[in-house]
């Protein structure tokens, strides 16, 4: 029975080892896991369901989780119209959403309101949410929507997260001082 | 039976307050005079004539005219196929009518939308409540008064509403122009 452990350079473990900051895994863990919570609320959704079917498979970038449950997903992608009845719970969803949490605006209804400039329609879901990427189109192709996910992606790797970790304890150091 | 007999029939029973059939494009139309007796008609159009359809109740704002509105029933019979438009007009002071939920049930949801967007009430409907916008909504946006961008309201925790940025617009696409710069959606206001 051994009674110490062997610290010292191991060769068969070489190459199963990988040196890297915490930063960039927990960042790589979130990038390739984004499960989205679908917003469909017009026309734009059947193109977000093309993205999710076989042909253009959301999944090959870690997304095909749709979660109808905003307590299990990261990014909203608000695909379609955005009625002010509807709005109030849009925003609603999007505050029960834990954090981390991101927002594609998908096609030019969620961008700007897109071709209804009327009473009923907010102008742009940017008014009650933050966006991170907006998609052009009505509706946009599946590969706009993939490309959105990917620019994505690229945000999350470059966000630092243990820097905000830091912020909050400092924070929370103060208050209990 | 055509659709002129039926609605010859309609004239024949209520007499000087429903007036000659007028055909354009071979659908056939009477006016109703009376308002109040929209009811009746309707009635009548479906236990005697056989329109057990009613396709759809529509509203017009005559803005400026009086009586400013104008509520027209589409029916059609299942039985025969053949269709037939009644109208008739309500003043703005008045703003009311018989419902006919009795007659076809699917009026309930066709009045409930006039009301919300016209703001014409149906008298004897069994719930008159908006049915596109949210209650406390203290407009009626289909009135031509109303303007297109809408305008600011807020109703905290059900719905807000703000203007909408027109730009300059609406932008009106104009049909058989001449060349693509003709036809392409611009600004064509008529008052400028």
């Amino acid at each position: 029975m051994p009674t110490q452990s062997e610290y010292a350079y191991d060769s068969k473990i070489e190459g199963d080892i990988i040196v890297t900051r915490v930063d960039a895994a927990l960042n790589w863990f979130r990038a390739n896991s984004v499960w989205p919570m679908p917003m469909g609320l017009a026309c734009c959704a059947i193109e977000l369901m093309a993205s999710g079917a076989s042909r253009f498979d959301i999944s090959r970038f870690g997304s095909e989780v749709m979660r109808f449950s905003p307590r299990q997903s990261d990014c909203m992608i608000v695909a379609g119209t955005v009625t002010y009845k509807m709005a109030t719970c849009v925003k609603r969803i999007y505050d029960q959403m834990a954090e981390p949490k991101w927002v594609i605006a998908m096609g030019a209804c969620a961008s700007t309101g897109g071709m209804y400039r009327s009473y009923a329609v907010l102008q742009g879901v940017d008014h009650i949410i933050p966006v991170d990427v907006y998609v052009s189109g009505c509706p946009p192709r599946p590969e706009a929507v993939l490309d959105a996910l990917m620019k994505l992606q690229g945000k999350i790797r470059t966000q630092p997260v243990l820097q905000n970790l830091n912020v909050v304890k400092s924070l929370a150091g103060t208050n209990q001082s | 039976m055509s659709a002129t007999e039926s609605a010859q029939k309609i004239q024949a029973k209520f007499g000087d307050l429903v007036s000659a059939p007028s055909e354009f494009r071979g659908e056939i139309s009477v006016r109703l005079a009376d308002a109040e007796k929209i009811f009746d008609v309707c009635s009548f159009a479906k236990t005697q004539l056989g329109f057990d359809y009613l396709v759809d109740i529509s509203s017009v704002d005559q803005y400026g005219e009086d009586p400013r509105w104008t509520v027209v029933y589409h029916l059609r019979g299942l039985g025969h196929g053949q269709e037939l438009r009644v109208s008739t007009q309500v003043s703005e002071e008045k703003s009311e009518l018989p419902s006919v939920f009795a007659v076809w049930r699917t009026a309930n949801w066709h009045e409930r939308e006039i009301y919300d967007m016209m703001g014409i009430r149906f008298t004897g409907h069994p719930d008159l409540r908006r049915i596109l916008m949210w209650e406390g909504y203290p407009y009626f946006p289909l009135r031509k008064d109303f303007p297109l961008a809408g305008k600011p309201t807020d109703l905290p925790g059900v719905a807000f509403t703000q203007p909408a940025p027109l730009e300059g617009g609406p932008f009106v696409t104009v049909a058989g122009g001449k060349d693509s710069i003709d036809r392409e959606p611009r600004v064509r206001n008529p008052e400028t």
